[in-house]
C-alpha cells in the first residue's frame, strides 16, 4: 500500500522540531541581542568615574624646595606633614619583607628564613637584593629598620619616572653619576626637589620598578609581571591595558594606612569573598570583588565554575604573553670560563641561557601555568627545614584541597631549581653571591665552598662544610595578565582525555576527562557484543535464505 | 508479496501505529541519537562538535526529552496503550525459540503482531525495561548530573558526581546496545522495511492468522 500524503507530516514535523531545538540549542545569543554578563556590568559599575581628585599641590610646598642631597633628608620633609606614614610603613611587609601576620616561631619572608630557587636568600647579598627595599642603607644585618628617616616615599610615590635606586647601593640611589657592571646602564644621582614635588598615588611605574623586575632582571620571576606591563594593551591585560580601562596597580591592590592588599606567602589577599554589594569598602583585590561569584551571563556553564575553578584558570591561557619568562635556573654549572673569563651565551629568545656568575636557564614565552588547588595560601620551607634531596625539594607549594570550600583550581607559574644543599645537615644553603673585590662571594672568587660558609655564616646558619646541588620547585600564583573574554581557555582544553590542563587535579570529576573504568570496559563489551550478535545473527538469516531458494 | 510469505499465510494491512505513536517514536530515536551522539562526545570519546557545543546541545535537548517524556507518560495512561506492556512469561519462550532458531528454517512468528498486541512477549519485557526503568533512570540521572550546582541546595549534598556520572554511562551504553539491536531486528518483518514502513505511515502488512488470544489483548473490557 503507498503512503499516503496525509501520513507524512508526522516524521517531518519530528525532524522539525529536532532542527529547531539544535539550532536554539547551539546559537549564542548576539551581543546585541542578550543582555551582557552582569559581572562586567557590577564591575564597570564599581570603576566607574575613577577620576581622584587631592587638595595639595606637592610642588607648592616650601619644604619640598629647599636643597636635598639624600634620600633620608627628603623623607624627613614628608614627614614633616604625614606624621604617621613612616610607623605606618615600619608595619608593613614591603618595609620588613617580613610577613607582619606570619606567627613569630616561624616568621615567613626574605627578611627572615625563606629561600628561592633564583639567587636564594638576601642574607650577605645585601646590598645587591635591598635596591628594591623601600627604604636607605639596608647593606647588611645592621640597619635599623625603626628609623623613619630611612623610608624611601619616592620609589612608590614619585611620578616623574627619572627616580632609580642603583642597583647595587642597598636602596639608595646613586650620589654621583655610577656604572653598574651587571647593566652596563649609568645611574644619575636624582633631581630630588623635582622628584619630590612630583609625587602623588603610585602608578604602575611606581609599583613595576621593583615587581616587574624581580630576581634581578626583567621578566625574571612572575611571568605574569614584568616591564611589558608598563603600558600594556588590552590583549595583554584587559584591566591594565592603556586601550582598555587603564587600571593602575593600585585600583586592585586597594591600600589602608600603606598596608597594600594582595597575598603575603600564607597570608591570603583575602579570607572572604566580599563583593562590593555586600561591603562597598571591601578591598579590590579579588576577582569577585567587583565581577562577583556568578559574572555570566545567566545560564552561562562558567557561572557553575565558579565554586571550584579561579576566575584567572580560564582568563590567563597564558603568561609571559610579550617577554619569555625564566623557567629553570641551574646553578650547579655556574663557574665555567671561556679562556679564563667569565662569560655569559644568548639563547634562542634573546636572553642567556648560560652565564658564569649563575648557570643555566631556561626561558618560555606564552607558557600554559600549572594548576593547583588553592586556597590563597602559599607555604614555604625555609634555611631551618629539613630536606629530601633523593626527590626534587618543593621550597613552596599552594595550599588547598578539592574537600575545602575556600579552594579553588588556580594557575601558577612552577620555576625549577637546582641548587646547593648541605649533604650533612639535609638543609637549603645561602650562597654569597654578591660582594666586593676580595671577598668571599660566589661572583668574585668562584669557590661554593667559601661563599656558601660565608653565606651561611651571616644568615646565623651552620654548615657542614659538605654541599651538592638538589632540583627544587618555586611557585608563583598566576593571576595577572588576564586576557580578554574572547581569549579565555576553552572547555575542551580541560575537559580532554589527552593532554589536558586539568591533567594533574585530582578530587574532581572532569566529563571529558574522567569515567569510570569498569562500567567503560563494560559497556564497550555489551555494545560490540550486541554488533557481533546481531552480526552473526543476520548472517545466519541470510545463510538460511539463500540455501531454501537455492 | 514474494511466493514465500503467500505459501506461509495471508497477507492483511493492519493500522498498527497511531500519529502519535509514529510522531513519539521518531522524536524519540532523534533525541536518543542526538544525546548518545553528544554525550559520547562531552565523555570524551568522539571529536564532533567541539565539548562546549556538544554539551550545550545535550543538555537542551535532554531537558526537552524529560518534558517531551511527560507527555509520553500522559499518552500512555490515557489510552490505556500501558496494558501493551504488562509482562509475560506466556509464549514467551516460544518467542525467544523463534529468534534462535525458528527464524532461520522460515517459521512464522508464535506471536505475530495484532492492533490489539503490538508486542510481543519479548518486545514487553524490553519495552517495559526500557520506558519503565532505563529510560527514567538515564533521565533522573541525567537531570541530577545537569543540576549538579544545586545538589547542596536541594539537600542532595550527599550525592557523589562520580556514581551520578557513573550509571549516566552505564545507561548509555545499554541505550546504545539497545540501539543496535533494535536497527537490526526491524529488518526481521516479513520483509526488511516491513516494520519501518509501519513505523512511518502506521500501516503494516501482517500474517491473518486466527484471532488474538484473550491474554493478548491489550484492553480488558469489565462489564458495565
Amino acid at each position: 500500500m503507498p503512503v499516503p500524503a496525509r501520513m507524512l507530516w508526522l516524521p517531518a514535523a519530528a525532524l522539525f522540531g529536532l532542527a529547531g531545538i539544535v539550532a536554539a540549542s547551539a546559537s549564542d545569543p548576539g551581543p546585541g541581542a542578550a543582555p551582557t554578563a552582569p559581572g562586567r556590568d557590577m564591575a564597570q559599575q564599581a570603576t566607574r568615574g575613577p577620576q581622584r581628585w587631592i587638595t595639595s599641590d606637592h610642588s607648592k610646598h616650601e619644604i619640598l624646595k629647599q636643597p636635598f642631597a639624600s634620600g633620608p633628608e627628603v623623607t624627613r620633609a614628608c614627614l614633616s606633614c604625614h606624621t604617621e606614614a613612616a610607623s605606618q610603613i615600619h608595619r608593613t611587609i614591603h618595609w620588613t619583607w617580613v610577613d607582619p601576620a606570619s606567627p613569630p616561631e616561624k616568621p615567613m619572608g626574605k627578611g627572615a628564613l625563606t629561600v628561592n630557587n633564583y639567587c636564594v636568600s638576601i642574607h650577605s647579598n645585601e646590598p645587591r637584593c635591598t635596591s628594591c627595599h623601600i627604604g636607605y642603607g639596608w647593606k647588611d644585618k645592621t640597619f635599623d629598620f625603626s628609623d623613619p628617616a630611612k623610608v624611601d616615599c619616592l620609589v612608590c610615590h614619585e611620578r616623574t619616572g627619572t627616580y632609580k635606586k642603583f642597583p647595587a647601593g642597598a636602596g639608595n640611589p646613586a650620589a654621583k653619576p655610577t656604572v653598574f657592571p651587571g647593566d652596563g646602564k649609568t645611574y644619575e644621582p636624582p633631581d630630588w626637589n623635582r622628584v619630590a614635588q612630583s609625587v602623588g598615588r603610585p602608578t604602575r611605574d611606581n609599583c613595576g620598578a621593583c615587581h616587574f623586575y624581580g630576581g634581578g632582571g626583567d621578566a625574571v620571576k612572575h611571568g605574569d609581571l614584568d616591564s611589558s606591563m608598563h603600558k600594556p594593551n588590552r590583549s595583554l591585560d584587559v584591566h591594565m591595558g592603556v586601550d582598555g580601562k587603564n587600571f593602575d596597580c593600585t585600583r586592585c591592590h586597594t591600600t589602608r594606612a600603606h598596608q597594600v592588599a594582595g597575598r603575603i606567602y600564607a597570608t591570603p589577599a583575602a579570607t572572604e569573598r566580599t563583593p562590593l554589594t555586600r561591603d562597598d569598602l571591601t578591598p579590590r583585590i579579588t576577582c569577585e570583588s567587583c565581577h562577583t561569584a556568578t559574572p555570566h551571563r545567566p545560564g552561562v556553564k562558567a557561572n557553575d565554575h565558579t565554586d571550584k575553578v579561579a576566575c584567572q584558570s580560564c582568563h590567563i591561557p597564558e603568561f609571559a604573553r610579550v617577554l619569555p619568562t625564566k623557567m629553570r635556573w641551574d646553578w650547579s654549572t655556574a663557574g665555567r670560563m671561556k679562556e679564563g673569563k667569565p662569560y655569559k651565551e644568548k639563547g634562542p629568545l634573546g636572553f642567556p641561557v648560560y652565564d658564569t656568575q649563575k648557570g643555566d636557564f631556561i626561558w618560555e614565552k606564552n607558557v600554559r601555568p600549572a594548576y593547583f588547588w588553592y586556597n590563597g595560601t602559599i607555604d614555604a620551607i625555609s634555611l631551618k627545614d629539613p630536606i629530601d634531596p633523593t626527590r626534587r625539594v618543593a621550597i613552596n607549594w599552594p595550599v588547598g584541597s578539592p574537600a575545602d570550600v575556600n579552594s579553588r583550581i588556580a594557575p601558577f607559574k612552577v620555576h625549577e631549581g637546582k641548587q646547593p644543599y648541605d649533604t650533612v645537615h639535609k638543609t637549603l644553603l645561602v650562597p654569597h653571591l654578591f660582594g666586593p673585590p676580595g671577598s668571599e662571594a660566589y661572583w668574585q672568587k668562584y669557590d661554593w665552598r667559601a661563599a656558601l660558609e660565608s653565606g651561611m655564616k651571616q644568615a646565623g646558619l651552620p654548615f657542614s662544610g659538605e654541599f651538592d646541588f638538589v632540583e627544587t620547585t618555586y611557585v608563583f600564583p598566576t593571576t595577572h595578565m588576564v586576557a580578554p573574554k574572547e581569549r579565555s581557555v576553552a572547555c575542551n582544553e580541560c575537559h580532554t582525555r589527552e593532554n589536558g590542563r586539568m591533567a594533574g587535579i585530582a578530587g574532581v570529576y572532569l566529563p571529558g576527562r574522567d569515567g569510570n573504568r569498569v562500567i567503560e570496559v563494560l559497556g564497550w563489551a555489551t555494545v560490540l557484543g550486541s554488533l557481533a550478535g546481531v552480526l552473526v545473527h543476520g548472517i545466519g538469516r541470510a545463510v538460511s535464505r539463500r540455501r531454501k531458494e537455492g | 508479496m514474494n511466493a514465500e510469505t503467500a505459501n506461509a499465510c495471508r497477507m492483511v494491512n493492519v493500522y498498527l501505529y497511531t500519529r502519535y505513536e509514529r510522531f513519539w517514536h521518531w522524536l524519540q530515536s532523534g533525541l536518543v541519537v542526538i544525546l548518545l551522539v553528544t554525550g559520547f562526545e562531552t565523555h570524551g570519546r568522539l571529536e564532533l562538535l567541539g565539548f562546549k557545543r556538544a554539551y550545550e546541545i545535550h543538555n537542551y535537548t535532554g531537558l526537552f526529552w524529560l518534558i517531551a517524556f511527560a507527555f509520553f507518560v500522559f499518552w500512555v495512561f490515557t489510552t490505556g496503550e500501558w496494558r501493551q506492556y504488562v509482562p509475560t512469561t506466556r509464549k514467551l519462550f516460544a518467542v525467544i525459540r523463534y529468534y534462535l532458531f525458528g527464524i532461520f528454517r522460515g517459521e512464522p512468528h508464535p506471536v505475530p503482531k495484532r492492533k490489539e498486541a503490538k508486542h510481543n512477549p519479548l518486545q514487553r519485557l524490553v519495552y517495559l525495561g526500557l520506558a519503565a526503568v532505563l529510560l527514567p533512570i538515564q533521565m533522573a540521572s541525567g537531570f541530577l548530573y545537569w543540576s549538579y550546582n544545586s545538589w547542596p541546595a536541594w539537600g542532595l549534598g550527599w550525592l557523589s558526581l562520580p556514581v551520578v556520572a557513573a550509571v549516566h554511562l552505564a545507561g548509555a551504553f545499554a541505550i546504545l546496545s539497545f540501539l543496535v539491536v533494535h536497527l537490526y531486528m526491524i529488518t526481521t518483518g516479513h520483509s526488511l522495511t516491513a516494520h519501518t514502513r509501519a513505523m512511518i505511515c502506521g500501516w503494516e502488512e501482517i500474517e491473518e492468522r486466527e484471532a488474538v488470544e484473550d491474554w493478548e489483548v491489550k484492553t480488558r473490557r469489565t462489564p458495565a
